[in-house]
């Protein structure tokens, strides 16, 4: 049921990146669905009434195994959660000197090469 | 059984907020329910027991939210209720989810049960880093141990994306100065 709604996210997202005309709302869709892609690889990890794998002081290591959630996804979507910010500003900063040059952030109206 | 019901509410809040985002007029309301949604994507991390992960998805959150404000603040532009590509209607497009769910309903099938992790159950890299983690590297913490000890090439990797995706940034926002420069010579 959880999976099925993070598909539904990653769906909204796909939708808006095909439909919309703004590329603002074209670059926040692209967002979405890379925190939807991030949610589902985190869901994957989680064991039931699971800890966060960090060690309190006196507590003996190998009880982690037992009741930790899993630590490698999380390592890799840090990974990944950073470099969506790195797209985002890229594609933002594109966005600007489109209207800079055009006047409008409508897709459809951007043709003509000039700039 | 409560975070589950805890997640589900947030997974709904985020649908609901996803299409006030693709549907609203105003640009800036929707950077800012884009914001609202990656909060709720935060604390969702928060309820999976990544507490790391829910420090980082705030403060990159907080960042594309200002540079998104940046981008639509003086611009004051309204997008019109006809603005989508083309006009889709409504049994088409559900005829078209239809179809997709019924497409990948094996797939979801095959997914484990929410609850139990699929990279614990046999030898893997994850039971290594877990039982040794702490005695190889000295973190308490295994997900900084692994991002900066095992793996920490690839914490480098990220690190040369990000500078070079600002470089870039940089270089495309640069325009103004060169124009001037243009024009004095």
């Amino acid at each position: 049921m959880i999976y099925t709604l993070c598909i539904i996210l990653f769906l909204l997202g796909l939708y808006g990146v095909l439909v919309k005309r703004n590329i603002i709302k074209i670059i926040i869709s692209l967002a979405m669905m890379n925190n939807a892609v991030n949610l589902f690889l985190i869901l994957l990890a989680y064991r039931s009434n699971g800890v966060a794998p960090i060690l309190d002081p006196g507590m003996d290591p190998s009880i982690l195994l037992e009741t930790s959630v899993d630590p490698l996804p999380q390592a890799l979507v840090l990974t990944s959660v950073v470099i969506g910010l790195g797209v985002t500003a890229l594609m933002v900063a594109l966005a600007i000197r489109l209207y800079h040059a055009y006047g409008t952030f409508d897709i459809t109206k951007i043709r003509k090469l000039k700039g | 059984m409560m975070v589950e019901i805890a997640i589900f509410f947030l997974l709904i809040f985020m649908i609901i907020g996803m299409l006030f985002v693709l549907e609203i007029e105003n640009l800036l309301s929707a950077v800012v329910m884009m914001g609202a949604i990656g909060f709720g994507l935060s604390v969702i991390f928060l309820l999976l027991g990544a507490p790391d992960l829910a420090i980082v998805q705030i403060a990159v959150e907080v960042i594309s939210v200002v540079i998104l404000i940046r981008a639509t603040i003086h611009r004051d532009i309204k997008e019109r209720a006809d603005e989508s590509l083309s006009n889709i209607s409504s049994i088409p497009l559900l005829v078209c989810i239809f179809f997709f769910f019924l497409m990948i309903y094996p797939a979801l099938r095959l997914l484990p049960t929410f609850g139990e992790p699929v990279f614990l159950n046999f030898y893997s890299s994850s039971v290594y880093y877990l039982r040794d983690g702490f005695h190889l590297t000295g973190a308490p913490n295994i997900v900084s141990a692994i991002i900066l000890d095992f793996r920490a090439y690839d914490t480098l990797g990220e690190a040369i994306v990000l500078f070079t995706s600002v470089i870039g940034a940089l270089s495309i926002l640069r325009y103004r100065n060169r124009k001037k420069e243009h024009n004095a010579s």
